[in-house]
């Protein structure tokens, strides 16, 4: 399923008419990118990656492209469906390299994905920048791996984020001590309870109700039945969007009301400001972006005009980073060569300016300036926990739903 | 209890829902139709459409999408699986071939719907409200669902068990070649069957969409539900596919509540093998003479 974007000729014929005679010297740059289209994680990709992959490509070519020592080069996005497939795609990986000979890959989407494709990138020796894998096994995977980078931030420290939260608000005397904690039994949704249980106990929370239910359950009535009949105070589900979505219904339904309800991806996506509307005021869930930050205005009125939604307000943007760095580190070598390139970035003294704001990477690779914690306010889902960024919010109390 | 009962009658609503047009395209048209989650989901996504385009009410729209479904189904059993069934040696050979060649039409779409929609999520607000019975809340849309599934299982049943063009239906399922011997057209029937299956997922498809949240991909988890319903409930009977439906619906539920929510999947599997271990013909089927 081979697809060169329509959208990347159109905007490489239109900048080549504008200049002419440079025209003609102007060199490509092939950007090979496999993520979903069809299979679970396509309705996410279909929010978080492809929109903010083509956007850059978009923007950089209007601009003339990137700018190499012997002179500007032209992206060319080559797209491939890796079906929500670990096997797709590393098949998807080799094929990029070996036959379209592509210059440089866009990481795949999810943390599953990201991890299944790491292998196959370091061997190939191309650069990793991952936006949407959250995991905490980040200085073993950068020991290993050492072309793979992580914008997005780690699970221990979302849970922890998540958790503290909680704290602020028992020490500031506006709820109690219990917790119902309900997950996705799936690797992500295992790990973040895990680690979410743990340090809530630590900080001395009751944990009154904890489930876990199978990957793609959508009929959620007797986990939101249980949780009510135990009575807590905040409510956390480590859930993906078809369960987000049907978590937040059904506690409407039942009118369960606790007041901090806590649901992960997906909760950012405008898509559920779109489907609860008022309702969604208040809740709170994974990631955050300060929208108030004119360079997010920016990214994200592009992101509408091109795709005809809006970003989520969380990985959309750090996707897009993951561009960004790779493009900044392309030019400030001048070089299309990946060995030169990655060395650039492993280099932990350069940062590179992006819509999240600056980002360095540690010498594991790691971004340590991200969001863990946003909640839709007044129609926006402003990131309420950080780590090293500006514009954090105050967390409010979700008072009911109606 | 109660709470357990209705929410799994709910539940077991939806699943009559996904597996009653299944039922008919296997136990009548003797196609295995793989393709029937996508059906489904076509459905949901045209609800979806006209509600959030012109405003209409997606149980209105079921006016125009369930005959649609129909044309669409019959054109597809007209056009594609017609050539297989005659050239088909046995029903095992029509089984193998007509597995693998909706297997391709559900890829292809899952790619028309990306296409058209997005890969991305689809849902919507309609009547999203509580209603209380017993003591409990539970979602209107859900009710509304589970009572439009009723009227349509009652439908199929009476029309199967009480006119002509329902015998006929019922003679092919359970025989086409004594059928086509007292002068059934078993071609038009099967189509007939194929058509109404069809519609019968469509509508499903669009009453579920009013409260789950569906994606071009996501037809394959509902393929598997509905085989399994037919399987327990006996291919070609429309009572055991119902009573399988709410009996599953039921279980999970109670074993959600009551277990532990992460047993549901094992909970339906076990209850699966157990009556294949027990009835292999399903719970209304017949033994093969």
């Amino acid at each position: 399923m081979k697809r060169r974007s329509l959208m990347t000729t159109v905007a490489a014929l239109a900048v080549m008419m504008g200049s002419l005679g440079a025209a003609l010297a102007q060199d490509v740059l092939k950007f090979g990118a496999a993520a979903p289209k069809t299979g679970p994680l396509a309705g996410g990709a279909d929010v978080t990656h492809w929109p903010a992959v083509r956007l850059w490509v978009e923007q950089t070519n209007a601009a003339g492209g990137l700018q190499l020592a012997d002179g500007p080069a032209l992206i060319e996005l080559i797209e491939y469906d890796d079906q929500t497939n670990p096997q797709q795609a590393i098949q998807a990986a080799q094929r990029m390299a070996t036959q379209d000979r592509v210059d440089f890959m866009v990481a795949p989407y999810s943390t599953g994905l990201n991890l299944a494709a790491a292998p196959i990138f370091s061997q190939l020796g191309y650069p990793q920048i991952t936006g949407s894998n959250v995991t905490n096994q980040q200085p073993e995977l950068s020991a290993q791996f050492p072309g793979m980078f992580f914008v997005l931030g780690r699970t221990s420290v979302m849970a922890e984020d998540t958790a503290q939260v909680l704290v602020d608000l028992r020490e500031a005397g506006d709820i109690g001590n219990r917790v119902a904690l309900v997950n996705v039994a799936d690797a992500f949704g295992i790990e973040m309870a895990g680690i979410s249980r743990a340090v809530l106990e630590e900080n001395g929370f009751e944990i009154v109700y904890q489930t876990s239910y199978p990957l793609g359950t959508q009929d959620i009535a007797p986990i939101i039945d249980g949780a009510k009949a135990a009575n807590p105070d905040a409510f956390i589900a480590w859930s993906y969007p078809g369960d987000t979505f049907a978590l937040t219904d059904q506690a409407i339904v039942q009118d369960f009301s606790p007041s901090v309800f806590f649901t992960a991806v997906a909760t950012a996506f405008p898509s559920y400001y779109g489907r609860f509307g008022q309702q969604a005021e208040g809740v709170l869930g994974m990631g955050g972006v300060n929208p108030d930050d004119p360079a997010f205005q920016a990214f994200a009125t592009a992101h509408e005009d091109l795709s005809g939604q809006g970003p989520d307000f969380w990985a959309s943007a750090s996707t897009y980073a993951t561009l960004e760095i790779l493009g900044q580190a392309i030019e400030a070598t001048g070089s299309r060569d990946r060995a030169v390139v990655m060395e650039y970035l492993q280099d932990s003294s350069n940062s590179y300016e992006t819509v999240l704001g600056p980002v360095q990477f540690n010498d594991m690779n790691d971004n340590e300036r991200y969001w863990t914690v946003g909640q839709w306010q007044d129609g926006v889902f402003r990131g309420v926990a950080a780590r090293g960024r500006d514009g954090v919010s105050d967390v409010v109390l979700k008072d009911g739903w109606d | 209890m109660f709470f357990i009962l209705i929410t799994g009658l709910l539940l077991g609503g939806t699943y009559a829902l996904i597996a009653m047009g299944l039922n008919l395209q296997y136990g009548v048209a003797r196609i295995m139709n793989l393709a029937n989650g996508e059906m489904l989901v076509a459905g949901g996504f045209a609800a979806f459409w006209v509600y959030t385009a012109g405003q209409v009410s997606p149980i209105a729209a079921l006016i125009v999408v369930a005959p649609v479904a129909f044309v669409v189904n019959w054109l597809i059993y007209r056009i594609m699986l017609r050539p297989l069934v005659k050239r088909a040696k046995s029903r095992g050979a029509l089984e193998v071939d007509s597995i693998l060649a909706t297997f391709g039409l559900s890829f292809a779409l899952v790619g028309i719907m990306s296409w058209m929609f997005g890969g991305g999520y689809f849902n919507y607000s309609y009547l999203a409200q509580r209603v209380d019975i017993f003591g409990s809340s539970y979602g209107q849309n859900r009710v509304v669902a589970f009572s439009i599934a009723s009227l349509i299982a009652a439908g199929l049943w009476l029309w199967l068990s009480y006119t002509r063009a329902g015998l006929r239906m019922r003679a092919v399922a359970v025989s086409p070649e004594s059928a086509r011997l007292v002068g059934i057209d078993v071609t038009a029937v099967s189509a007939l069957a194929f058509g109404l299956g069809g519609a019968v997922t469509a509508t499903g498809g669009a009453l579920i969409s009013m409260f789950f949240t569906l994606d071009a991909s996501v037809g394959v988890l509902f393929t598997m539900k509905a085989l399994i319903i037919v399987i327990m409930g006996g291919v070609g009977d429309i009572r055991g596919t119902i009573v399988a439906a709410l009996i599953l619906g039921i279980a999970e539920t109670f074993v959600a509540r009551v277990i532990d929510p992460g047993l549901t999947l094992a909970a339906a599997y076990v209850l699966f093998l157990g009556i294949l271990l027990f009835r292999p013909q399903g719970l209304f089927g017949k033994k093969p003479t």
